[in-house]
C-alpha cells in the first residue's frame, strides 16, 4: 500500500478524455517519475490530486485518507506541496518574504490572525526561512523582488518554498525546464540530499531524461491519458513500447 | 519603541507633531489678510481633515493590502453615524459609548457584507459591495425612516428619552457632546498679533484616534496578517496552495476596515450629532477611494494625504468666487482681468471637481503610486544631488501594481 493510491481516475473536458483510467500507487519515500507527450494528461492528474480539479470517477487516497472533496489549503495542510509547471510565485513579495509565508502556514495553519507581532521578529521563522534560501543558493537573493528573478531562479524559489514545509508527498511539474544545465544538476543534487535528509515522497513529472534516470525509483509513462507501463528505469529504458510512444521521439 | 522599528517609529512622530500643531500649520495666514480665505485651521475642517484621514486608513488596509477594491465602504460609515446618534438620543450625551457602538455595529454590519462580496473577486466584488451599500442607502432613506428619520436625517430632539442625562439643558436646549464633562465644540482662541489659532477640544479627540488608528496601521503593515494580505494581492493561487485559506484573511480584513470606517461614522456624529442617508450615497464610498488612490494606496501615509488634500479642495478652493478672483486679478486692466477671471471661472468655486478630476488624472497617469511617490521622487533628486551613491531603500516600497485587483 503506497501512501500515494490513484484508482480508477478518469478526466474528461469537454470531448477530450484528458484522463483515461489511471491506476496509480506511489511507494512511500520514494521517487516516482511520471514521463509522456506533450498533452499526455500528466498536470492534470496533478491538478487531481491537490483539488484544482476533482476527477469524474476514481478515488485518489494519500495517507490513507481521501483528497477529494477537499479544498486545495486543506489538501497541503495534510502534507501535499506542489510545484507548478509555471512558476507561481508572490511575485510582489521579496525572496525573503515569499519563503517565509509557507513557514507561517505550516507553524500556525490555515488561517491565523496574527496582527500585533512583526514579521522579522519571529525568531524560528527568520531562521527557517534563511535556512532554506541556502539549501537552494538564494541567500543572496533574498532581498530581490520576486518578480524580478530569472525563470530558473523563480522555479528553485518555487521548490523552496514547498520544500520549507517539510511535506511527505512533493509533487513536481517539469521543475528543471528552462534551467541552466548547472542549475539543473544542482537541483538534482538538491532533491537527493534533501531525500537523504528526510522522508519524503516525490512525484516527478520531467521531459529531461537525465534528471528522471538521476532521481527515479520507479516510472510511470503516460499516454493520451492512460499510463503506458510503470517500472523501474533500467527496464523503462529499453521497453520497446515506451520506445516507440516516447522516448524514440526525445533519445538521440 | 511600541513594537516599530526606527523607520516607522519617525513616521509616526511626524503623523503626531503634525496632527497636534495642526491648528497653526494650517493657518499660516493673518486673519485678516487676503490670503486668509486659505486658511484650513478652523475646527470645523480640521475636523473632516483627521475624521476622513481614519476612514481613508482603515479602506486603505483592505485595498491597499488586499486589492479588493469596495465601492460599498460609506454604507459603514453611515452606520457608523446612525448608531451613535441613537446612542445620544437614548443613553448619554457622552461621546464614548458612542463611537464604541458606532464600531462594533459597522463591525457586525462588514462581517455580513464581507462574507457575502468576498465570494467573488475582481470587479464582481466591487459591485457586490456598490450594490450593498446602495441598497442600505435606499433603506435608510425610505424603508428604514423610524430608524433613520429618512430624507430629513436622524437629530436629536428635545424630548429624547437619555437614561443617563437630561432631555434639555436648564434653559430649554438640546445638550451638547461630551467627553467626561469636556464639551466637543468648546474651542480655545489664542490672538498672536494679526493671527488667530483655534484649538478645539473634539478635534483634538479625533487627532488622537487618528494617531492610535495610523499606528495600529502600522502594526498591521508590519505583521504576519499584513504579510499575507500582501501575498493574497500578489498571488492569491499560490497562497491556496501554500496551505492558507484566502479567505478569513481578506474577510478579517473587510471587518477591520469597516471598523475604521464606523469609527469615523461615529466621530463625525460626535463632532456634529445629526446623521443623514447621503452619508451612505456612492459617491461618499466613491470618494474615499480616490482619496487612497490619490494619496497612494499600500502606502502608510498615502490615504491621510490624500483624505486632506480632497478635503481641502473640497472646502477651500469651492469658496473662491468670482467677486474674489476680481479682487485677486483687480490689478490688471480691465479687459485682461475679466479674460483671465473667465478662464480660471471653471475651475473654482462650484467647479472645484474639475481641477479635482484633471489632478487625480494627472496623479494617475504620471504618479502611479500617489502623490506618496511624488514625494518620493522629489526626495531621491534631493538626495542624489546631495550624495551622489545612492542606495536606494528597496526596503518596503510595494512595487506598484495596477490599482484594481485581478
Ligand atoms: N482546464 C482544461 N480545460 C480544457 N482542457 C484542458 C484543461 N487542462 C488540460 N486540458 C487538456 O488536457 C490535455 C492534457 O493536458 P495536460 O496539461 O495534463 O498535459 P501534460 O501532459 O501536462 O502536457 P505538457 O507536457 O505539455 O505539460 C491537453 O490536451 C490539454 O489541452
Ligand atoms: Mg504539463
Amino acid at each position: 500500500m503506497g501512501i500515494l493510491e490513484v484508482k480508477g481516475v478518469g478526466k474528461r473536458f469537454g470531448g477530450l478524455q484528458a484522463l483515461g483510467d489511471v491506476n496509480l500507487s506511489v511507494a512511500e519515500n520514494s521517487v516516482h517519475a511520471i514521463i509522456g507527450p506533450n498533452g499526455a494528461g500528466k498536470s492534470t492528474l496533478l491538478n487531481c490530486l491537490v483539488g484544482k480539479l476533482i476527477p469524474d470517477t476514481g478515488s485518489v487516497m494519500f495517507d490513507g485518507q481521501s483528497v477529494l472533496g477537499r479544498k486545495p489549503h486543506e489538501i497541503n495542510q495534510m502534507g501535499i506541496s506542489r510545484v507548478f509547471q509555471t512558476p507561481e510565485i508572490f511575485g510582489d513579495l521579496t525572496v525573503m518574504e515569499n519563503v517565509m509565508i509557507p513557514c507561517f502556514a505550516k507553524r500556525d495553519g490555515a488561517f491565523e490572525l496574527n496582527a500585533f507581532s512583526s514579521v522579522f521578529g519571529q525568531a524560528d521563522i527568520v531562521a527557517r526561512a534563511e535556512q532554506i534560501l541556502e539549501d537552494v543558493n538564494m541567500q543572496d537573493k533574498r532581498h530581490m523582488h520576486s518578480a524580478s528573478l530569472s525563470r530558473g531562479d523563480k522555479r528553485r524559489l518555487e521548490m523552496a518554498m514547498c520544500l520549507v514545509q517539510e511535506p511527505k508527498l512533493l509533487l513536481l511539474d517539469e521543475p528543471t525546464a528552462g534551467m541552466a544545465r548547472a542549475d539543473t544538476n544542482n537541483t538534482i543534487d538538491l532533491l537527493k540530499q534533501i531525500k537523504q535528509e528526510r522522508d519524503i515522497t516525490m512525484a516527478i513529472i520531467e521531459h529531461d531524461m537525465h534528471v528522471v534516470f538521476s532521481l527515479a525509483d520507479r516510472i510511470t509513462v503516460l499516454a493520451q491519458g492512460t499510463p503506458l507501463v510503470e517500472d523501474t528505469p533500467e527496464n523503462i529504458k529499453g521497453h520497446p513500447k515506451v520506445r516507440e510512444a516516447y522516448l524514440g521521439e526525445t533519445a538521440h | 519603541m511600541l513594537g516599530l522599528n526606527k523607520k516607522d517609529m519617525s513616521l509616526l512622530l511626524i503623523v503626531g507633531a503634525l496632527a497636534l500643531l495642526a491648528p497653526f500649520i494650517l493657518n499660516p495666514f493673518p486673519a485678516d489678510s487676503a490670503m486668509a480665505q486659505f486658511n484650513a485651521g478652523y475646527p470645523d475642517l480640521m475636523q473632516r481633515f483627521v475624521i476622513f484621514g481614519i476612514f481613508a486608513i482603515g479602506f486603505n488596509i483592505l485595498f491597499g493590502l488586499t486589492g479588493y477594491l469596495s465601492f460599498g465602504h460609506a454604507a459603514f460609515l453611515g452606520v457608523g453615524s446612525y448608531s451613535a446618534v441613537w446612542m445620544f438620543k437614548l443613553l448619554s450625551m457622552n461621546v464614548v459609548p458612542a463611537i464604541l457602538l458606532s464600531v462594533i455595529v459597522a463591525g457586525l454590519f462588514s462581517l455580513v457584507i464581507g462574507f457575502v462580496s468576498l465570494r467573488r473577486s475582481g470587479i464582481y466584488f466591487s459591485i457586490l459591495t456598490l450594490a450593498f451599500a446602495q441598497m442600505s442607502f435606499n433603506l435608510a432613506y425610505s424603508v428604514l425612516t423610524p430608524i433613520t428619520n429618512g430624507e430629513t436625517g436622524l437629530q436629536l430632539t428635545l424630548n429624547d428619552p437619555r437614561v443617563l442625562g437630561v432631555s434639555q439643558t436648564a434653559d430649554g436646549s438640546i445638550p451638547v457632546t461630551n467627553l467626561f464633562g469636556m464639551e466637543m465644540r468648546s474651542t480655545f482662541e489664542m490672538d498672536l498679533g494679526p493671527w488667530l489659532f483655534q484649538f478645539n477640544t473634539g478635534y483634538y479627540l479625533c487627532a488622537i484616534l487618528m494617531l492610535l488608528s495610523f499606528y495600529l496601521s502600522v502594526r498591521i503593515f508590519r505583521s504576519p496578517f499584513g504579510m499575507m494580505l500582501r501575498a493574497v494581492k500578489s498571488n492569491q493561487h499560490r497562497m491556496n496552495y501554500t496551505g492558507l485559506n484566502t479567505r478569513p484573511y481578506t474577510l478579517a480584513a473587510f471587518v477591520i476596515s469597516g471598523m475604521y470606517a464606523g469609527l469615523a461614522g461615529g466621530l463625525l456624529a460626535s463632532m456634529d450629532p445629526l446623521a443623514g442617508a447621503e452619508r451612505m450615497q456612492w459617491t461618499a464610498s466613491g470618494e474615499v477611494v480616490l482619496m487612497t488612490i490619490l494619496g497612494g494606496a499600500g502606502t502608510l501615509l498615502g490615504p491621510i494625504l490624500g483624505a486632506g488634500f480632497i478635503k481641502y479642495f473640497e472646502n477651500i478652493f469651492s469658496k473662491i468666487n468670482d467677486s474674489v478672483l476680481h479682487g485677486w486679478f483687480g490689478f490688471m486692466p480691465d479687459g485682461l482681468e475679466d479674460f483671465i477671471v473667465t478662464i480660471v471661472h471653471p475651475f473654482v468655486g462650484k467647479g472645484w471637481h474639475l481641477t479635482l478630476g484633471l489632478m487625480f488624472m494627472a496623479v494617475v497617469i504620471f504618479l502611479p503610486g500617489g502623490l506618496i511617490e511624488g514625494g518620493q521622487r522629489i526626495g531621491k533628486l534631493f538626495s542624489r544631488k546631495s550624495k551622489k551613491s545612492d542606495g536606494g531603500d528597496a526596503e518596503h516600497h510595494p512595487k506598484q501594481t495596477p490599482h484594481v485587483a485581478e
